[in-house]
């Protein structure tokens, strides 16, 4: 066990490393945040009424998004693992006594923390001062909170397995564009961060609670800004745990399937 | 039994084949066709322990897929291997912590942080001890002269004290054997001696059974009493260097510095060439002793410098390749 924390130390300390980038992205987040927020306002102030979430939850809903957006957005390849399979540096991977599913998780989980680690805060600030109504509401019952806390922790390993299921693929098919393409557009839109789930039309709203990807971002948002009720948190956070177990078991029959009929790149 | 006991491994790879044209890549995707290329076709061979075995062949022989095969990263279609009482894939992770691997076109090293970060990380990885793992550092470091470069990130190293330190990384968990694929390539002369006397070395301390793959023939003549020649996925010659030499090395190049001018008629020159002061001749030491032919030389011009070229064992090779049509 050991071994999968250094990963996760070693991934996390080399992330750090690139500030340049976490600047970048900041302003990315920032831009992205006020776009969004001005948007949503001129549509709130023009609008019929009738909206599926009120105009507070939502400026809340698009900073929590943008703070943590390095985290949970699934438009999302670890270069190092895919660059391991394109150039057949995983011979070195399989040479040692471990899991790879695990390893590589860990690698995951360990860049991603660290790239939201240095852009969550500044946001989180920014989003609190700002005046109303363009400002992140901190008002939040105690409960709420913690549960809000807990779906959150659940995501972040719903994001890993499903992000990890992913590089897996490329297993199979050698490289990342494609398929894996296709498939990391269409979980980015059902998983609500481009437009929030509950301004879906009916049908696609019942196709994404379904799916695993909004259980990622637009669950534990909505719980927080109070959009959904403690009752329905408690059912999102099972579904969550259903589908962090079915994805893992995924994730590790293919990684085992896959390794049997490996074809190691080059030389 | 001996210690690494390969039989008749097969490996065959299903490619698929593109064809060309204007709809060429829609074409290969609704109708695959695949080439099946046989990387290894039947080898088997067994090495004792504390051996050290030079496996040559040329590009494409098979040589890097036994190697992973032997590594347990790859499970060969038909065969079986059995290496200190495992079976490499089956056993993988309890195998994998007797053995190193270096392939020497391959980095296991994190790139963006210090070589000592990777050996800490292997030191986890591998479960060791503390006071063990700082002995085994510290003989590395000593050994492969280290102390300098561990610290600075591995991209800025040069390749080679980059490859001193994947070697280093190899043998952290102290393996009893030790995996080598070309780990020469690209190193200048004097990284090349330093890695191949320290191969002798810890082979020889510390009993450990190298398997090495090269080009460089240097290589195998510095480290290598026996080699295993492969070619097209099956074995050629599994024996002593010194046989093949006998068989195969039997030309020499005789340069002689001289102003005068004679031509041989002599069945044991197999070429000569004037030069620009003098006349190279190559001989079969088959049919003449090289003292006798400098006696027959000298008894006809006066020589004011001789060099004899003692047989270059990449010519060796590309002879054999040649009578194996390889």
């Amino acid at each position: 066990m050991k071994s999968y924390i250094t990963y996760f130390k070693l991934k996390f300390k080399t992330g750090l490393q690139y500030r340049a980038a976490a600047l970048a992205g900041l302003s990315t987040q920032f831009f992205f945040g006020f776009v969004y927020v001005s948007i949503y306002v001129a549509f709130y102030e023009s609008g019929s009424g009738n909206l599926p979430m009120e105009l507070k939850e939502l400026i809340s809903y698009v900073w929590l998004g943008q703070s943590l957006f390095a985290l949970v957005n699934l438009w999302y390849k670890d270069k190092e693992i895919i660059n391991l399979i394109k150039s057949g540096n995983i011979a070195y991977e399989l040479c040692r006594p471990q899991d790879l599913y695990l390893m590589w998780a860990s690698k995951i989980l360990g860049e991603r923390l660290s790239n939201v680690a240095l852009r969550f805060l500044p946001v989180i600030l920014v989003a609190i001062i700002l005046p109303s109504p363009y400002n992140l509401d901190l008002s939040i019952t105690l409960p709420r909170l913690i549960l809000s806390i807990i779906t959150m922790v659940l995501a972040t390993i719903l994001m890993t397995v499903l992000v990890l299921l992913y590089h897996v693929i490329c297993l199979f098919t050698l490289d990342e564009k494609g398929v894996i393409n296709i498939f990391m557009v269409i979980s980015d839109i059902l998983s609500g961060m481009v437009i929030p789930v509950p301004f879906f039309p009916n049908y696609l709203q019942n196709i994404s609670n379904i799916l695993p990807f909004r259980y990622i971002s637009d669950f534990p948002f909505r719980l927080y800004v109070g959009n959904i009720t403690i009752n329905e948190g408690l059912i999102g956070i099972m579904i969550q745990i259903i589908w962090i177990i079915i994805l893992v078991i995924l994730g590790k029959l293919i990684t085992k399937k896959a390794l049997k009929k490996a074809v190691i790149q080059g030389g | 039994m001996s210690f690494i006991e390969v039989k008749h491994i097969k490996k065959t790879f299903k490619v698929p084949i593109k064809s060309d044209g204007k709809f060429g890549a829609l074409k290969t995707f609704f109708n695959r066709k695949y080439n099946y290329i046989k990387a290894i076709s039947d080898i088997s061979f067994s090495i004792k322990k504390g051996e050290i075995v030079g496996y040559i062949g040329p590009n494409g022989a098979g040589k890097s897929t036994t190697i992973k095969i032997l590594s347990g990263i790859l499970v060969p279609d038909s065969g079986n291997v059995v290496i200190d009482k495992m079976t490499p894939w089956i056993d993988r992770k309890k195998y994998v912590s007797k053995i190193g691997v270096v392939f020497g076109q391959r980095s296991q090293l994190w790139w963006d942080i210090p070589a000592i970060d990777s050996f800490n990380l292997l030191k986890d990885i591998y479960k060791l001890e503390d006071s063990e793992y700082q002995k085994t550092l510290n003989e590395l470091i000593e050994l492969l002269n280290l102390k300098d470069i561990i610290n600075i990130p591995v991209r800025q190293l040069s390749l080679g004290n980059r490859m001193k330190c994947e070697i280093a990384a190899s043998l952290i968990h102290r393996p009893k054997i030790l995996f080598l694929d070309e780990p020469t390539i690209g190193l200048d002369a004097v990284s090349k001696k330093i890695v191949r006397e320290f191969i002798k070395k810890i082979n020889k301390q510390n009993k450990v059974t190298v398997i090495l793959t090269t080009h460089d023939m240097a290589d195998i003549e510095a480290l290598a009493k026996r080699i295993i020649l492969i070619g097209k996925g099956q074995l050629l010659y599994d024996g002593s260097l010194t046989k093949l030499k006998r068989k195969y090395d039997y030309l020499r190049k005789i340069t002689v510095i001289t102003k005068d001018k004679v031509k041989l008629e002599n069945d044991c020159v197999v070429e000569q060439n004037t030069i620009d002061d003098g006349i190279e001749f190559i001989i079969d030491i088959r049919k003449i002793e090289i003292n006798e032919f400098i006696k027959l030389i000298s008894s006809k011009i006066s020589i004011s410098d001789i060099d004899i070229d003692s047989g270059n064992i990449d010519e060796l090779i590309v002879k054999l390749y040649e009578d194996f049509k390889i």
